[in-house]
């Protein structure tokens, strides 16, 4: 009870200090949201060119790209900060969270709660709702039980990407930007139709890493449509399990890597 | 800036106009050298370039795959490969993102140490930036375009004109980019917190200045109003055409012409929006 207590307070503090400077606040909450309204736009533009991208009409591939931003900016908004991790290791003010009789997880999140993200979370939720309605889904009880689990898993999987690509920092403090190949880099690819994408690039991210789980295969089994690439049409119904197994992943990876953490100075 | 910059010589009897131009080759010397030192960083950057160029390049080759005579927006398949590698490699050099120095000084206080050089900001920060350019062009440039060329057909220039002319536009980009941040981040003199112009210009710069797609597959009037109206074409989209070929001869190079009026433009802008802040700084600090 106190520890949540204590979350709570984190949580707030960071609400206060997000309003304090009015102006830059609005500003950023809208630049942020404007980042997930372009690679929506990105979408529509390229459609501008050609009537179907990877054999999906705009529509469908609105469904994908929904499900994706859905998932991303909540996982965004919620773990998306755990990136920060790399400045406390490299000045080892990590020690601070460790001593502390707090998770150092949920010490981290709460500590820089991004506030100006919220915005984006409700458009890409807003892309979602618009997709659905836009495709012509023959409804039944699976179909809307996925609607509802699909961009929480979704979020938990991006989540456990944003934990594990940072948590390379306890090894390899100069990671730097490799982490964004597979945020930023998994945000982009699941906004696509599989079937864009060819050869070993193909085989890596979708299926070794399992980003075609967060979006396409739940899109593919929302719509009722065969997967071109071959994968049965339960294959949607997978994502959560992908997801459950990408948290233990993530897990595994930071516990090993605050084990592995030896602080520094000068 | 290491102990070496003390030592360069502003105040000789070479003359003010060498001695100038010797100052401003220590700068760029001392910026490529601040950059070398982060060889993981480069490494690392390098990878996440190369991932993000496969991501846009097999989207980019699906649209023309089905696009009405697998041409979009007059681009062929090798030409839009060139375009999404090349620019894979140019985003580091040109340094879209990422450069808050600036600001931070401002905010900071350091600002006032920075007034006391002999050299102006607008310069001395420009010097820095054209070695942090070079480090990355030496460095960051190769490497995706390598990855591209292996895995996928890549345009080849036809004309001699467009490899010098490449050359030009990239440098004209890289000076036109760091005019742009150094106005963005200019406004910290008036704001103290220069974060929300910053995230604008992020916003801004990636999509306009035709990273996550080429501008021409926007309604033409639109491409032609960005061009003439913002400098944020002359940053990727110019310099990635010239070298795709996109357009016949004259258009090339007449896309140059048109950076070398947004990079004087921008630099005259950076000058006023400096003279302006310096008579009413306030320094920051205590």
């Amino acid at each position: 009870m106190g520890e949540l207590r204590a979350y709570a307070a984190l949580g707030a503090a960071q609400i206060r200090s997000a309003t304090a400077y009015r102006t830059s606040f609005l500003i950023e909450l809208f630049g942020n949201m404007g980042a997930t309204v372009f690679d929506v736009l990105t979408v529509l533009v390229l459609f501008r060119a050609t009537p179907a991208l990877g054999g999906f009409s705009l529509a469908e591939a609105m469904l994908i790209a929904g499900l994706s931003a859905a998932g991303f900016t909540l996982a965004d908004f919620t773990v998306g900060n755990v990136d920060h991790l790399k400045s406390l290791v490299r000045a080892g003010t990590l020690d601070a969270v460790l001593v502390r009789p707090l998770g150092a997880l949920p010490q981290l999140l709460l500590m820089d709660l991004p506030v100006r993200k919220a915005l984006r979370v409700v458009f890409g939720f807003t892309v979602l709702v618009l997709a659905v309605a836009a495709n012509d889904i023959d409804w039944t009880p699976a179909r809307a039980l996925l609607l509802v689990v699909a961009p929480v898993a979704a979020a938990v999987f991006f989540g456990s990407i944003f934990v594990s690509s940072a948590s390379l920092a306890f090894w390899w403090v100069d990671s730097g930007e490799v982490g964004a190949a597979f945020t930023y880099g998994g945000r982009d690819f699941t906004s696509y139709p599989m079937s864009v994408f060819g050869g070993w690039f193909r085989g890596l991210f979708a299926y070794a890493l399992g980003f075609a789980f967060v979006a396409y295969q739940p899109a593919l089994a929302l719509l009722g449509v065969p997967d071109p690439l071959g994968l049965p049409a339960w294959s949607g119904f997978l994502s959560p399990l992908v997801a459950f197994a990408a948290a233990a992943f993530a897990a595994g990876v930071w516990r090993a890597g605050i084990r592995h953490y030896r602080s520094t100075g000068s | 800036m290491d102990q070496r910059d003390a030592s360069v010589p502003t105040i000789s009897r070479i003359g003010p106009f060498r001695a100038s131009i010797a100052t401003f080759g220590a700068l760029i010397g001392s910026g490529f050298r601040r950059y070398a030192t982060y060889r993981q960083a480069t490494i690392a950057g390098t990878f996440t370039n190369i991932v993000f160029g496969f991501l846009r390049c097999y989207v980019l080759l699906a649209v023309a795959a089905t696009a009405a005579g697998q041409r979009p927006a007059g681009y062929t398949a090798e030409q839009l490969a060139t375009y999404v590698w090349v620019g894979q490699g140019l985003l580091a050099v040109i340094g879209l993102w990422g450069w808050t120095e600036l600001a931070d000084r401002i905010r900071s206080g350091d600002i006032a140490a920075d007034l006391l050089r002999p050299v102006p900001p607008l310069t001395g920060f420009l010097a820095a930036d054209l070695g942090r350019a070079l480090h990355g062009m030496l460095t960051r440039f190769v490497p995706p375009l390598l990855a591209g060329a292996v895995f996928f057909p890549l345009h080849t220039p036809s004309r001699w004109q467009t490899v010098p002319l490449f050359a030009v536009s990239v440098v004209l980009a890289v000076v036109i980019c760091f005019g742009c941040r150094f106005v963005v981040n200019a406004t910290a003199y008036w704001l103290q917190d220069a974060r929300g112009p910053i995230t604008l210009w992020t916003l801004g710069a990636g999509v306009l200045g035709g990273l996550y797609f080429p501008l021409r597959l926007l309604p033409a009037e639109l491409t032609v109003a960005l061009w003439v109206a913002t400098p944020l074409p002359s940053l990727l989209q110019t310099p990635l055409d010239v070298i795709a070929e996109r357009d016949g001869p004259a258009l090339q190079a007449g896309l140059v012409a048109l950076q070398v009026v947004w990079a004087v433009l921008i630099l005259a802008l950076g000058a006023l929006v400096q003279r302006r802040a310096e008579r009413r700084l306030v320094v920051q600090g205590g």
